[in-house]
């Protein structure tokens, strides 16, 4: 059992020519909830896509739970992983998308249970039985047998967050979870990540809000133009930012 | 000759044997090779996809091969070229129940790799029409891509994949009558049988192009039946519709069928 629960270092990513991360590092510990922010392009989405695998790295390493995710080591060189062992790994790791991805031939039960009966072979019952406490947990019990296009999007958000959470993780990632959500349902879908965090999951947030950070974080990380350019708590990056490119982007975001 | 109204409306509604059987050899041929060939159009799609050059380079052949060259060629080089070079003879297969004459074997085969060409268009035409996050979402959940393929992609890629298909099932019940040229004993080969015995041309082709309007029309309301049951997003199905608009929405053709 890792202190750690996510240690990249010296992380770097092209996109043909052009480079998206530029000698990244950074520690998460078990239980912090890390909040990214920065522009667009600044890297931090494809950040945390690669935190599980799901964008390749072309120098650095990432170790989630203190083991080596997406590549292994051979003869000194690290060389892509078998699909089935990065599977394995991305069990413990939750997801949660800008655009929700839920299974839209699935009700909101099935989305949820779909991956802890067909991955970690979970008798169906107890699946069921921990999908509807999720449900709960997120506010949505009576909406067990509605399909995704029956529901709103803050509600197939927090059905997504729940789908995540179904598997049980070590570690929730989250892309822009509230962006592309109407205003007034970015409260509810930031409430379930909110108590997420103080119950004591470990979290890293892609976001714009804020405010969620300044409440739950622990740490605030700015990125821009690939690097990390600020990594520090959120009532000193509030109010005494370190890098000039941290108090522009605070200047121009907080009008 | 002067056209015979009995010779037409006997035929038309009291049949021979033989034609019945041709009926029967329609349907069941167009069955059986259209199931094959769309396993192996899921089996050729997927294979598009593979990350071994060597796959994507052999499922190109194949698609070219068989969408290249007329299925008229294709039939009667399964039947007659590969056993004329001795390189392989379409024996009659003895099953206990049934023997399953070797011409009709060759035809299945041809029929089948035909249909598998463009199946695998069709079947990958529907697995990229799926948005990219939904392969995201499950390979975040931990699912190997098989596993996603099989829960997450294709049951949703099928609702793409069915209106077409059902295109596809629509010229291979016509396609059958190719077989007449390897002399199984379908629809076609009986009335050009008869044809050359009673020199009735014009009604008899007239009744087996009526069979086979009936057999195509028949399809087109089951095919219709199938894209308003798979084709409509779960949760938004039209409430509250008279039997009348339910009869016309089937009779006339639709408009969009990809929803």
């Amino acid at each position: 059992m890792s202190e750690n629960i996510v240690e990249a270092t010296n992380v770097e990513k092209w996109f043909g020519n052009h480079q998206v991360l530029k000698n990244v590092s950074m520690t998460v510990k078990r239980g912090e909830v890390v909040v990214i922010v920065g522009p667009s392009g600044s890297g931090k989405t494809t950040f945390i896509r690669c935190v599980n695998h799901l964008e390749k790295i072309q120098k650095g390493r990432i170790l989630v739970n203190g083991h080596l995710i997406g590549y292994r080591e051979r003869n000194g060189q690290l060389i892509e992983d078998a699909e089935r062992n990065i599977a394995r790994q991305r069990r413990d790791i939750g997801m949660v998308f800008q655009r929700f991805n839920l299974f839209p031939h699935l009700t909101a039960l099935g989305n949820i249970i779909e991956a802890p009966i067909q991955v970690r072979g979970v008798p169906k019952d107890e699946a069921i039985a921990t999908a509807g406490a999720l449900l709960a947990r997120v506010g949505l019990a009576e909406k067990a047998n509605s399909y995704p296009a029956q529901l709103s999007g803050g509600q197939q958000q927090r059905v997504a967050i729940a789908r995540a959470l179904a598997m049980k993780p070590i570690l929730m990632l989250f892309d822009e979870a509230t962006s592309a959500l109407d205003p007034e349902m970015i409260g509810e879908v930031l409430e379930v990540m909110k108590e997420l965090a103080r119950d004591g999951m470990t979290m890293i947030a892609v976001t714009h809000e804020m405010g969620f950070a300044r409440e739950v974080a622990d740490r605030v990380i700015m990125m821009d133009d690939g690097k990390i350019v600020e990594d520090t708590p959120p009532d000193r990056f509030f109010t005494t930012p370190r890098s000039e490119r941290s108090k522009a982007f605070l200047a121009r975001i907080l009008h | 000759m002067q056209f015979s109204w009995d010779i037409f409306t006997q035929h038309l509604f009291e049949p021979s044997s033989f034609f019945l059987h041709g009926l029967w050899l329609t349907l069941s041929i167009s069955a059986i090779s259209q199931s094959i060939g769309t396993a192996l159009g899921v089996a050729g799609a997927l294979g598009t996809q593979s990350r071994f050059r060597g796959v994507r380079i052999v499922v190109a052949f194949y698609i070219w091969l068989f969408r290249g060259t007329p299925l008229l060629v294709q039939i009667v080089f399964v039947y007659t070229a590969l056993a004329a070079a001795n390189i392989f003879r379409f024996q009659d297969m003895d099953l206990g129940f049934v023997v399953i004459p070797g011409n009709i074997q060759a035809g299945i085969f041809a029929l089948s790799l035909n249909e598998g060409a463009y199946m695998t268009e069709i079947v990958r035409a529907g697995i990229l029409s799926i948005d990219h996050g939904q392969t995201e979402a499950a390979k975040s959940l931990g699912m190997t891509y098989f596993k996603l393929m099989r829960r997450i992609i294709l049951p949703q890629a099928a609702r793409v994949i069915i209106p077409p298909l059902g295109n596809e099932f629509n010229a291979m019940l016509k396609n059958t009558t190719l077989l007449s040229v390897i002399g199984v004993p379908e629809m076609m080969q009986v009335t050009e049988t008869q044809i050359s015995a009673t020199f009735r041309s014009f009604e008899l082709l007239s009744v087996i192009a009526l069979y086979y309007l009936t057999l195509t029309t028949l399809w087109g309301f089951a095919q219709r039946a199938l894209d308003r049951r798979f084709g409509e997003a779960k949760g938004s199905r039209a409430q509250n519709e008279s039997m009348v608009g339910r009869l016309r929405r089937l009779l006339m053709p639709s408009r969009d069928v990809l929803r």
